[in-house]
């Protein structure tokens, strides 16, 4: 059996590719990006995994504030940029693939983004 | 070069019901390009969480899948209970542990008979989804139902298994056994199956690792990673060591599902054996403060319920990553390189859930 451990650290936008690199340079898969909407401000989590060991980079940006792609450090970042990009509306600068707001079609511009939308229903469906 | 043109395959085609549209760059039959889209059913199910109290979503996480549901729930459920050190039954961890495995045996099933018939070999298909149907009359039995189980919950499980009932599936695992291995002989040794799978997108291990692959996929190629090697559930006491092949193609993607099959019925009959006495639930008290990303090794891969509690009966936020949206990187550099005719084999290797990615 395997301990999994899980940690989490706080990075600046201007550390984000120094630091992802360095994980790719350790040996780390990305497992995923995602993010939270903490109430005029989200939270990034992008998620890292080497036998087991969790590390997650986590991100706080404004809700005008634009982020750098990670896709130029591990390919396929871009299922999960824009995912965050049409979830939530955040800019991501620099996607390998980018489908410029198409990639999840919903009825709703940026379902999950309370801040955006101003503290309405987050969802029409919900 | 000859000119280029553009196919779309999907959102609706004949090997793959569930919407996931590609747009392939042919130069004559060749691919040479491909773009992925997806979000044409995205239903929202993460945001439901606001809206819902932390001990009903597990209802809403088991319908994110008709295939692994059982196993989203049992995501969502470990996931509150680490939050809020919630210990666990040892039965409700076996009872888990068996409705997983039996989860993963149907789920492979549908896979090998999808497979199958995306090769145009249809009495493979029929017996593939035979042996299935023995699978889901076992899940029907024991839970009451066939595609939404609804026996997980924060704390445990909503029912047991009495032992004449244990007992009764223990003799029947090893003709179910025999029945896969003979299907299996046939997935893995026939000429004609051979020779439509092997050499076909093959994907080294080093790509397959760096585009973040899940599951039978990356283990395919050699990444010897498979989250029940961490001990969750009674995999701990059970003892795990994950199928790998090597060679990359589409045949050793359907060699570690075929191998999985007798896997999941070893794990399964150790469970039975070791299935101990006690309780098969604890109460919950309090709500969750915390976060945690919860990881569970479904059919298809890893997947994670990011879950983020406030102190109130709501939680704050739940994402979840499905192993398909972590397959779709690999896939779009499975495809170039192949004919289009073995299209549809190389999309149905991955073994694509898109009601899983449109959560």
């Amino acid at each position: 059996m395997v301990h999994e451990e899980q940690t989490t650290m706080a990075v600046a936008r201007e550390d984000l590719l120094n630091e992802v690199e360095r994980l790719k340079t350790d040996g780390y898969r990305l497992v995923q990006i995602g993010c939270t909407d903490i109430g005029g401000a989200y939270e990034i989590n992008y998620s890292f995994d080497k036998g087991y060991q969790f590390r997650n980079l986590r991100l706080t940006v404004g809700p005008d504030e634009e982020v750098t792609s990670i896709s130029g450090v591990y390919w396929g970042a871009f299922v999960y940029e824009n995912e965050v990009h049409d979830l939530f509306g955040i800019p991501v600068t620099g996607i390998n693939i980018d489908f410029k707001g198409t990639f999840i079609r919903t009825a709703t511009k940026y379902p999950f983004s309370v801040t955006r939308r101003g503290g309405d229903d987050p969802c029409q469906n919900a | 070069m000859s000119k280029r043109i553009v196919v779309p395959f999907g959102p609706q085609h004949p090997v793959l019901p569930e919407p996931i549209h590609l747009d392939l760059v042919l130069e004559d039959e060749l691919v040479v390009d491909v773009v992925p889209s997806i979000g044409y059913i995205h239903r929202g199910l993460e945001q439901l969480v606001l809206k819902r109290e932390f001990t009903e979503y597990v209802y809403v996480a088991e319908r994110i899948c008709g295939i692994c549901s059982f196993m989203h729930a049992l995501c969502y459920s470990q996931g509150i209970e680490h939050i809020m050190n919630i210990e666990v039954p040892d039965r409700a961890k076996y009872l888990r542990t068996i409705w997983s495995e039996c989860s993963r045996l149907h789920s492979h099933l549908l896979w090998l008979g999808l497979f199958a018939d995306g090769m145009g070999f249809e009495n493979l298909f029929m017996r593939s989804w035979q042996l299935r149907e023995s699978v889901l009359d076992v899940l029907e039995d024991t839970t009451g139902g066939r595609v939404i189980q609804g026996t997980c919950k924060v704390g445990g499980v909503r029912r047991d298994i009495g032992q004449e009932k244990l007992d009764e599936m223990h003799r029947t695992l090893d003709t179910f056994e025999e029945n896969c291995r003979d299907l299996g002989d046939v997935f893995l040794n026939d000429g004609s199956v051979k020779y439509r799978l092997q050499g076909l997108s093959v994907i080294p291990r080093d790509d397959a690792y760096a585009l973040g692959a899940a599951g039978p996929t990356a283990r395919a190629s050699g990444v010897a990673m498979d989250h029940r090697e961490t001990g969750y559930a009674a995999y701990g006491d059970l003892g795990f060591k994950p199928v790998v092949e090597t060679a990359g193609d589409c045949y050793a993607r359907c060699a570690v599902r075929v191998r999985e099959l007798y896997s999941s019925i070893d794990i399964i009959r150790r469970a039975i054996e070791g299935m101990p006495e006690g309780p098969i639930d604890v109460k919950v008290k309090g709500t969750p403060d915390g976060e945690y990303f919860s990881r569970v090794e479904q059919p298809r891969g890893e997947v994670v319920h990011y879950l983020r509690g406030n102190g109130t009966k709501h939680l704050a936020r739940a994402r979840i990553r499905t192993p398909t949206l972590a397959n779709i990187p690999i896939l779009v550099k499975m495809l170039p390189g192949i004919q289009l005719a073995d299209v549809p084999v190389v999309v149905l290797s991955i073994d694509p859930c898109i009601s899983c990615t449109e959560r």
